[in-house]
C-alpha cells in the first residue's frame, strides 16, 4: 500500500482503539481513578503523613505520586492491548485486518497507539487526581513526557505479544496478576531501592519498572535512584526488543494464522 | 495476448502443524468475470484453499496468484484485489454495521469520506441502511450475512470470494442475495461461490470445481459437468390415480403413491414419448418436477467415485 493509504489504515486502527476506550470508560478509565484516588488517601494522607521523607524535603505523597502514574499506565497500556487484540482475536474480527493489504507495522503501531493514548488519558487523570492532594513540580518536561511514552509503548508491546500467544480470556489474566503488580510493587514505587540492603538492592536492578519509575520520578521531582543514560537504555533497548517481537510474531502469524 | 486469470492456483499444498494433510497439490485457474462454484463435502479442503487465498493459512507448498499477483511474494498487493466473505461471522458484534464497513475501507486505506458513501450504497442496496446505526448484535442471522458481504465490497474487489453466504439464510433473503452477487458479477467482479446449495451454484454458476480429500476431482463448465448426467428421475403427479402401473420401454416407473409415480429414464429418452405413452394409457400428468437437483445427484456420484478410487488406492 502507499504511504497514504497505510497513514489512513494506521489512523482506522487507532480512531477505533479510541472509540471503544470511550465506549467503555468504565472499565478503561474510571477503575483507575478510583484506585488511585484510594492510593492518594491511604498512602498519602493517612498513612504517608507518619513516614519519614525517604528524600529530605520531598513529602511522601510527592514522592510516591510518578510512581502511581506508572503504575496507571504500565496496567492500561498493558491491559488496553492485550484484552482489546485478544478479543479481536477471540471474536474472529482480527481476520478482516488479517486478510487486509495492511502491512504488519500497521496493524502493530495503530493498536500500540490505541494502548498508549488509554496510558496517557489515564495518566493525565491521575496526575489531576494528584492535585488534590499534592502539588506537582516538573522538574524536566522532556524528561517526563519520553518517559511516559516509552513506557507505555513497552507494556503495549508486552500486552501485545500477551494476546497473541494467548488462547483463553485467563491467559491475559495471568500475566497483569503474577508478574506485572509484583514487579510494579517491588519497582520503587513506595520506596526507594537506596533503602534496601544487599541482595534485596541489586536484584532490584533486575526489574525494569524500577528504570521507568526512576526516570518518571527524576522528571517531576529532579530525583532518582538510577542514571538516567541507563534508565533511557533499558527503556529503548525493551522497546526495540518487544517490537521486533511483535513484528516477527505478525510476519509469521504465529498464534493468529493456521 | 493471452488473459491474465482473475485465479491462478499452482499445486497448493497444506499440511496443518497436527499432521492433516487439507490440500494435496491443488491446481485450478479462473477466468476474469467468471461466476465459479467450489464445491466438496465438509472437509473437504475448500475453506483451507479459501484461507490460503485470503492470507488466513499459510500455505506450505506452492502458490496462488490474483490477476498475476501472487499471494506469497506481494501478498499486500495480492490481498487488494479480494474481497472475503467468510463462512463464520467475523465483525465486531459490538460496532455498528456503518462503523464495521467504513473500518474495513479503512484497512485498505480507503479515505474516510470514499468509505461512507460506500457503505450508504452497500448498506443500502442490502436492505440494511435503517440497522446500520444499531450495534450489530442486534442483527438477525439473514442480516448478519448480507452485512458481510457490504463489508467485503467496501474495498471494490476485483475477486470476491464467498464461503457458503447464504448458509442458514430463508429463501427469500438467499434469493436477493443471489440478484445482488449476480449483479455485481455482472458489472465485471469475478465471483467464486463455495456453497451446500446446489441448486444455488447450478442456477449462479458457469464454471465449477469440485474437491474432495485435498484434491480438484472435476474442474468443467456448468453445462458440460451437467450433460454428464446420463440418468434423471422425475416425479410426476397425476390427474387422477392410476389404476395399474403403466410400462413404458425404456422408462423405469415406480409408484410413490396412488397419484404419484417416478420415472427413472436415461437422458437420450424425449419427455414427449414418455407424455404420448402415458396419454395413450389413460394418464393425465398435472405436474412434473426433478426427484434431485441435476447438481446434487451428479456432486454425490463423483463424490463417491471418488471415495472409492482413495479406498483403492489406499489399499
Amino acid at each position: 500500500m502507499s504511504t497514504n493509504a497505510n497513514l489512513i489504515a494506521l489512523g482506522t486502527i487507532t480512531r477505533r482503539e479510541v472509540v471503544r476506550i470511550l465506549r467503555i470508560w468504565m472499565q478503561t478509565l474510571l477503575p483507575s481513578a478510583i484506585t488511585m484516588t484510594l492510593y492518594f488517601v491511604i498512602f498519602g494522607r493517612m498513612v504517608g503523613s507518619r513516614i519519614a521523607d525517604i528524600v529530605p524535603g520531598i513529602g511522601y505523597i510527592d514522592y510516591i505520586v510518578p510512581g502511581l502514574i506508572m503504575m496507571a499506565v504500565i496496567t492500561n497500556s498493558y491491559g488496553n492491548i492485550s484484552s482489546s487484540f485478544f478479543g479481536a482475536k477471540f471474536g474472529r474480527h482480527v481476520e478482516e485486518m488479517l486478510a487486509s493489504p495492511m502491512p504488519s507495522w500497521v496493524i502493530l503501531t495503530g493498536y500500540v497507539s490505541g494502548a498508549v493514548l488509554r496510558g496517557l488519558l489515564v495518566a493525565a487523570i491521575v496526575l489531576i487526581i494528584s492535585l488534590f492532594f499534592t502539588r506537582i513540580h516538573l522538574y524536566h518536561p522532556w524528561i517526563t513526557l519520553s518517559t511516559i511514552l516509552l513506557t507505555a509503548i513497552v507494556f503495549s508491546l508486552a500486552g501485545f505479544a500477551n494476546a497473541v500467544y494467548a488462547k483463553k480470556f485467563d491467559d491475559i489474566a495471568l500475566v497483569p496478576t503474577f508478574v506485572l503488580a509484583p514487579l510494579t510493587y517491588l519497582g520503587g514505587v513506595f520506596y526507594s531501592v537506596n533503602q534496601l540492603g544487599s541482595p534485596w538492592r541489586e536484584i532490584s536492578h533486575a526489574n525494569p519498572i524500577l528504570y521507568m519509575v526512576s526516570a518518571f520520578r527524576y522528571g517531576l521531582l529532579g530525583i532518582s535512584d538510577i542514571p538516567m543514560g541507563v534508565a533511557y537504555a533499558v527503556m529503548i533497548g525493551f522497546a526495540l526488543v518487544l517490537g521486533a517481537l511483535g513484528m516477527f510474531l505478525l510476519e509469521r502469524g504465529i498464534g493468529l494464522r493456521s | 495476448m493471452s488473459i491474465v486469470p482473475a485465479l491462478d492456483v499452482v499445486e497448493l499444498k497444506k499440511t496443518y502443524a497436527n499432521g492433516v494433510e487439507a490440500l494435496k497439490g491443488v491446481s485450478l485457474s479462473v477466468q476474469p468475470g467468471d461466476f465459479f462454484a467450489l464445491l466438496g463435502p465438509n472437509g473437504a479442503g475448500k475453506s483451507t484453499l479459501i484461507g490460503i487465498l485470503s492470507s488466513l493459512v499459510n500455505a506450505s507448498e506452492g502458490d496462488a496468484r490474483i490477476f498475476g499477483v501472487s499471494i506469497r511474494t506481494q501478498r499486500s498487493a495480492a490481498m487488494r484485489l479480494i474481497g472475503l466473505v467468510p463462512q463464520e461471522l467475523n465483525f465486531n458484534m459490538f460496532e455498528k454495521p456503518f462503523d464495521i464497513c467504513v473500518n474495513s475501507a479503512g484497512f485498505y486505506g480507503i479515505p474516510r469520506p470514499i468509505a461512507a458513501e460506500r457503505a450508504e450504497k452497500y448498506l443500502k442496496q442490502l436492505v440494511l441502511w435503517d440497522k446500520a446505526f444499531q450495534p450489530a448484535r442486534a442483527m438477525s442471522g439473514g442480516m448478519k450475512r448480507r452485512l458481510m458481504i457490504a463489508r467485503a465490497m467496501m474495498s471494490e474487489p476485483k475477486l470476491l470470494i464467498l464461503d457458503e453466504p447464504t448458509a442458514g439464510v430463508d429463501i427469500e433473503i438467499r434469493r436477493s442475495m443471489w440478484k445482488f452477487i449476480s449483479g455485481i458479477n455482472a458489472a465485471g467482479t469475478t465471483v467464486i461461490l463455495t456453497t451446500h446449495y446446489l441448486e444455488e451454484a447450478e442456477q449462479l454458476c458457469r464454471n465449477i470445481a469440485i474437491i474432495d480429500k485435498g484434491r480438484i476431482i472435476e474442474n468443467t463448465t456448468m453445462k458440460l459437468l451437467l450433460s454428464k448426467l446420463d440418468v434423471e428421475t422425475f416425479v410426476l403427479d397425476l390427474a387422477r390415480p392410476a389404476e395399474t402401473l403403466p410400462v413404458i420401454a425404456d422408462v423405469k416407473l415406480t409408484r410413490v403413491d396412488d397419484v404419484t409415480l417416478e420415472a427413472e429414464m436415461s437422458r437420450e429418452h424425449d419427455l414427449n414419448s414418455l407424455f404420448a405413452n402415458l396419454s395413450a394409457q389413460g394418464i393425465t400428468v398435472r405436474s412434473m418436477r426433478n426427484k434431485a437437483n441435476r447438481l446434487e445427484e451428479l456432486f454425490v456420484r463423483l463424490v463417491e467415485t471418488g471415495s472409492t478410487r482413495s479406498d483403492k488406492e489406499a489399499a
